[in-house]
């Protein structure tokens, strides 16, 4: 404690010891944002920090399915003598699977707007077609790995079987928790109404149904088009 | 740069204590890595020593920098001067961005050519053709199978000193790593692939060879001779041992496929030709693994085929 | 109904697990006995088990990784000793099935539940009272992360006497880890421990960052945070960027093991290269997620106790960020020797020396920061100047291993051993237990008692050069790791060194002990009354020691870098405090017991999906979300701490500010 000094003599030796102040350096430009958690105005509003947490915890997730990629793309030639995507895919199925997500996405997107104007009934209704839509897509789903299954083409198979049934199924995973997930979210829109925390977990389910159409775009891009392809 | 104590016993007249700590602290004697017998381990040997120097030309710099600065500015030493908002100077802050940068660009420099040269895939320079030896690691043993000769052997290598050998390396289950220290560089033991080495002994010698990989409980003991013989020696027991014991092919493999801990060396006298090429391409079952199913399964202690 | 599960499990027939387990149930026994004896259950329940705040969480955390590192150290121990036993002839005491279960168990350990759970405990504990906030993003996460890392710390130690842990080292390379070469149940309690408690890291990781970026004090800018709060933030996004690659190569693994898939095995076009890929794109930026956090711990030491500010403060923000990227490019340098061609070798090489560039600008920084100070040394500050001495050669010999060439006579060597314990002992464990030093008076309001702080530091140091060296010379020497059984007699005369180095440093384990038994005793002398006991620069040391639960009564303005230093100095230099702020209520997070249940679940779910106890797994998951909905129909999440509450508790805090204050004044000899 002897050491410190005073705080006149101390901005004397900073300019001295320091004196471009290239150590030490204030604010940036422009205007702060109240609430915006960009340092200047203390910690963000509870909405931006559940949305950006959220954000954060989905970029994990598609660093996950990014290494089931990877090992998709190691093995997709990897077939062992058992049946090839080129034998196996059917394109008009996962056609009909890509527009039941994207459209799911699209009315999820509306109940969001419904919600944001607290309309129950409304929001009601878009979540519902949301769930629908995506319970077909699972439908869709399961039953083409049935019949794949059927054809003995089981992920025991060969690699590229267990890496394609890994990443589609992964997905698959999703939907259906998104699926329980939505069901909780109905019940609570129902019994609690658009409560502070209720809009918070509906802007999450958002993003995580919006985040699993991109995942989809990329594989159905990467298994589906370029396996039929090749 | 002959920068290693001498090993040879009495080398020097006057060994002073120094030399001998050193020597310890190097194990240059113990048949290691800084003893090597060949030109690819002589390589490797040199590179640890050049990058060693050229780090400690910095890092004894730099720890005795530490020490001394903070002895000299110890909070009882009134004599030193006392900046306590000094946190930035531009010439020292370039300074210590660019020693790292320098020493790394010259390492780089090694590791580039380094690479390139010692390579374990590329062949060496000989006016000798390459004996050719195909290993097989097992569980828990080491297969030497060598096509031209015709002839196979199970932990101990014998090669012809002052010839390159050509390495093909393959596993009949888990993962191993081929290693002989005075050799030289190690590579890994993997089902379904071959990997390539090039060692050369340069004398005549007996050297240790070791797995580096974990491969499960007789990892430890999957040590091997490695006995490097005279042209004629070589040739001596090339013949001695071709026509003489048993014949490796598809069901002796199966047979030593299995898991064992019996380390004694054995030879075959003949050798089904296109074998390791059956092995490789996982047509040959791999490695049955423990007989056993449940978690504490006892492993025979002796799976002779 | 039990799976796989029989008596069969239990290892009644080998003493040293079972004498252990018998130890660890008594003494649990006797623990939970004289919780409940004494009547301090309730007390428990509510200030610990369910609590939300960072600092009640991160203060588990760091009675978890100190058991946990204990336990590997007991590990250790045997290995150590085996190996010097079983020379020749000889056999040692551990036959291999039993030895290779303590080399996969020390590894894990000491990796997922002894350093991460302490550096994630001190991350949690000090990152929110460093920004000037009162809590983390996500609080009730915070919980449920903590919990699921007991969860995976309490099955591997269920290993031990239920069944038996991996016998594959600590990363399980297939094909050895399939089902074909490892049978057992080993493997499976790894990856369900690991996988649960690389959830609960996960969680961590998004908590951590999104409280960095978002929840900083007024005038906190991203320049003027502590280097801690710095590398927190580096380590948590690189958590938030590995784990998930860890968690799906161990469930493409576990799916191999389960249903037969072909991602890794020997048959149907399984490929094993691509697990050691995959495992190392996660396994080498783990190194730097625990190192980062300890460069950020010494960066506090150095600057605090050279009573300076940190040399080339922005420099090293540069240099953490440099390692978080080039950290996520080099995991090829773990296996050179796998054949990959001289250019893809080259690449990695240079990659990794890259990194070096990095942690030397920071050595530098830490040597000026000295420079021109007055440097007391203080028990933290001797652990971080035996940093500096030990990491500078331990990175000299990683970067030895990141020569190719040199690479391909030392990977898998006792070489490679010393080295990662030459960074992860004289970087990782150095930094917790200055940390440790450094940061209990601000947790328990006492200082550790510095005389046997001093004498447990040198016999660390000592101790770990003791065991160490001797391995680097194995290592030279030819011989690889993790050797049940050593047949070359030239190797004895160094294992035998290695064993005494162990000794000094059981030495050195005794004296912390006795270091936090004497200190609590002396806890009235050792006091800190004042909150600031190391005349400390960061917003931490502004709050009493130990802080209230809401840290802060009112929230900060930061107007300058270091931005407690600046606060006392002008009130030093005026001679009084800022005027009486106006008290407000505040409102606090409710304590939840959604993580100690969800863990609970974890639990009962992984023993029964290690043990093939289908029934059970079902009810499990069917519970675990039953739970998370009832969690989530609770409709109160925040109570309230009245104004006058505040009001008290931080007029004792100003109090004791006052009293410095006067003390200051005479000491500078004017009138108060």
């Amino acid at each position: 404690m002897s050491d410190i000094v005073p705080a006149s003599v101390e901005a004397v030796r900073r300019v001295r010891e320091d004196p471009h102040r290239l150590g030490h350096r204030g604010h940036g430009e422009g205007a702060p944002v109240m609430g915006a958690g960009h340092g200047e105005t203390g910690p963000a509003n509870s909405r931006i920090i559940v949305g950006y947490g959220f954000w954060i915890f989905l970029l994990s997730d598609i660093v996950m399915f990014s290494a089931f990629f990877a090992a998709y793309a190691v093995l997709m030639n990897a077939t062992a003598g058992g049946p090839t995507g080129r034998e196996l895919f059917e394109l008009p199925r996962v056609a009909i699977e890509t527009g039941c997500l994207l459209l799911s996405s699209f009315v999820c997107g509306l109940s969001f707007a419904a919600s944001v104007a607290k309309n129950r009934l409304w929001t009601q209704i878009f979540l519902l077609i949301t769930g629908l839509l995506g319970a077909t897509f699972l439908y869709l789903e399961i039953d083409e790995f049935i019949g794949f299954a059927a054809q003995g083409a089981t992920p025991q198979r060969s690699a590229f079987l267990s890496a394609f049934f890994s990443l589609v199924g992964l997905h698959g995973a999703h939907v259906f928790v998104g699926l329980l997930w939505l069901g909780t979210m109905m019940a609570q829109v129902q019994a609690k109404g658009f409560s502070r925390m209720v809009q918070h977990r509906l802007l999450c389910f958002n993003l995580f149904w919006h985040a699993l159409d991109i995942i989809w775009v990329a594989l159905f891009t990467v298994v589906y088009l370029m396996g039929a392809a090749t | 740069m002959k920068l290693i104590p001498s090993c040879k016993p009495g080398a020097s007249g006057a060994v002073s204590a120094a030399a001998a700590v050193a020597t310890l602290l190097l194990g240059g004697c113990a048949g290691g890595v800084m003893d090597p017998k060949g030109p690819v381990g002589q390589g490797n040997r040199q590179i640890i020593v050049d990058a060693t120097l050229i780090m400690l030309f910095i890092v004894i710099p730099t720890i005795l920098l530490a020490l001394w600065m903070a002895w000299r500015y110890r909070a009882s030493n009134t004599k030193a001067e006392y900046l306590p908002y000094w946190s930035f100077s531009g010439r020292i802050e370039a300074v210590v961005w660019a020693i790292p940068i320098l020493v790394i660009m010259f390492l780089s420099g090694e590791i580039w050519i380094g690479s390139h040269r010692l390579d374990p895939f590329r062949p060496l320079e000989s006016d000798q053709k390459p004996v050719e030896v195909q290993v097989v690691s097992l569980d828990w043993r080491w297969l030497f199978i060598y096509p031209e000769e015709g002839v196979a052997t199970v932990n101990e290598l014998v090669i012809p000193a002052g010839r390159p050998v050509h390495f093909s390396i393959t596993s009949s289950s888990v993962m191993n790593t081929f290693f002989v220290p005075q050799l030289g560089s190690m590579i890994y033991a993997m089902n379904g692939m071959v990997s390539q080495l090039h060692l050369q002994a340069d004398q005549p010698g007996e050297f240790r060879g070791i797995s580096g990989q974990f491969s499960g409980d007789g990892f430890s003991d999957m040590t091997f001779r490695v006995r490097s013989l005279p042209a004629d020696q070589y040739a001596g027991w090339v013949a001695s041992t071709r026509g003489a014991g048993p014949v490796l092919d598809q069901t002796t493999y199966a047979g030593l496929t299995r898991q064992s801990r019996d380390t004694r060396p054995f030879t075959f006298g003949a050798v089904q030709p296109d074998l390791f090429n059956v092995i490789a391409t996982r047509q040959a079952p791999p490695g049955p693994g423990p007989v056993a199913q449940y978690g504490r399964e006892t492993t025979p202690a002796s799976g002779e085929n | 109904m039990f799976g796989k599960l029989s008596w069969a499990a239990v290892p009644l027939h080998e003493p040293i697990p079972m004498i252990t387990s018998v130890v660890v149930v008594l003494i649990l026994l006797g623990v939970i006995g004289w919780v409940v004896a004494k009547g301090h259950w309730r007390y428990i329940w509510d200030e610990w088990i369910t609590s939300v705040d960072h600092k009640r969480i991160g203060i588990m955390y760091i009675l978890l990784g100190v058991v946990m590192l204990i336990r590997g150290f007991a590990d250790a121990i045997m290995m150590r000793t085996q190996q010097a036993a079983a020379i020749g002839e000889s056999t040692g005491y551990l036959p291999p099935e039993h030895y290779n279960q303590i080399f996969s168990a020390h590894g894990t350990i000491m990796i997922f539940f002894g350093a991460m759970p302490l550096v994630i405990g001190l991350m949690n504990y000090v990152m929110p009272l460093q920004l000037g906030v009162r809590d983390v993003a996500f609080p009730t996460l915070n919980s449920v992360g903590f919990w699921l890392t007991a969860a995976g710390a309490l099955l591997v130690n269920v290993s031990l006497f239920v069944g038996e842990f991996a016998r594959t080292g600590w990363l399980p390379y297939p094909p050895l880890s399939e089902t074909t070469y490892t049978p057992g149940v080993g493997v499976d309690y790894y990856l369900w421990a690991v996988q649960i408690s690389g959830i609960g890291t996960l969680m961590t990781g998004v908590n951590l960052v999104t409280t960095v970026l978002k929840m900083r004090a007024p005038g906190m800018s991203y320049l003027r945070m502590p280097m801690f709060c710095w590398t927190t933030l580096a380590s948590n996004l690189l958590i938030v960027a590995v784990f998930p690659i860890l968690t799906a190569t161990l469930a493409m693994l576990t799916l191999d093991r389960y249903f037969g898939f072909h991602f890794f095995t020997n048959e149907a076009g399984g490929n094993q290269m691509m697990f050691v890929n995959l495992i190392w794109a996660w396994g080498h930026p783990e190194v730097y997620i625990l190192v980062l956090p300890a460069f950020g711990i010494f960066s506090e030491i150095f600057s605090t106790f050279s009573g300076k500010p940190l040399f080339g403060y922005r420099s090293m923000v540069a240099a953490t960020l440099f390692i978080v990227v080039v950290s996520c490019m080099v995991w090829l340098h773990h296996f050179f020797t796998m054949g990959a061609g001289p250019a893809v070798n080259t690449f990695f090489g240079i990659a990794s020396s890259v990194i070096a560039v990095g942690t030397g600008v920071k050595i530098y920084n830490w040597i000026f920061t000295m420079y021109g100070g007055r440097v007391r040394f203080e028990v933290p500050m001797l652990w971080s100047m035996g940093f500096l001495v030990t990491f500078v050669i331990g990175g000299m010999t990683g970067v030895l291993l990141a020569i190719p060439p040199a690479d391909f006579v030392t990977h898998n060597s006792m070489f490679l051993v010393a080295h990662f314990h030459n960074v992860i002992i004289g970087g990782v464990v150095f930094a917790v237990f200055a940390a440790l030093e450094y940061w209990f008076p601000k947790a328990f309001g006492f200082r550790l008692h510095p005389g046997w702080g001093k004498a447990a530091f040198w016999f660390a140091f000592v101790g770990f050069w003791v065991t160490f060296t001797p391995l680097y010379v194995l290592g030279l020497q030819g011989m690889t790791r993790r050797l049940q059984h050593i047949n070359y007699p030239e190797w004895a005369p160094m294992l035998y060194v290695s064993v005494a180095g162990v000794a000094i440093l059981v030495v050195g384990v005794v004296c912390q002990v006795i270091q936090l038994l004497v200190s609590i005793r002396d806890r009235d002398k050792l006091r800190d009354v004042t909150g600031d006991p190391w005349d400390g620069r960061s917003m931490e040391w502004a709050t009493p020691s130990p802080p209230p639960m809401f840290n802060f009564a009112v929230i900060p303005n930061v107007e300058g870098e270091e931005a407690y230093w600046g606060i006392k100095t002008r009130a030093i230099e005026t001679q009084r405090l800022g005027p009486e702020p106006v008290y407000k209520p505040i409102h606090m997070p409710l304590n939840s017991p959604v993580g100690v249940i969800t863990a609970f679940f974890a639990s009962v779910t992984g023993f029964a999906l290690i043990w093939h106890i289908w029934w059970l797994v079902i009810l499990g998951l069917v519970c675990a979300f039953a739970g998370f909905v009832w969690f989530a129909w609770r409709d109160i999440h925040e109570f309230e701490i009245p104004a006058e509450e505040v009001a008290r508790i931080d007029r004792a805090r100003r109090a004791a500010r006052r009293a410095i204050l006067e003390r200051v004044a005479r000491e500078q000899g004017k009138p108060a």
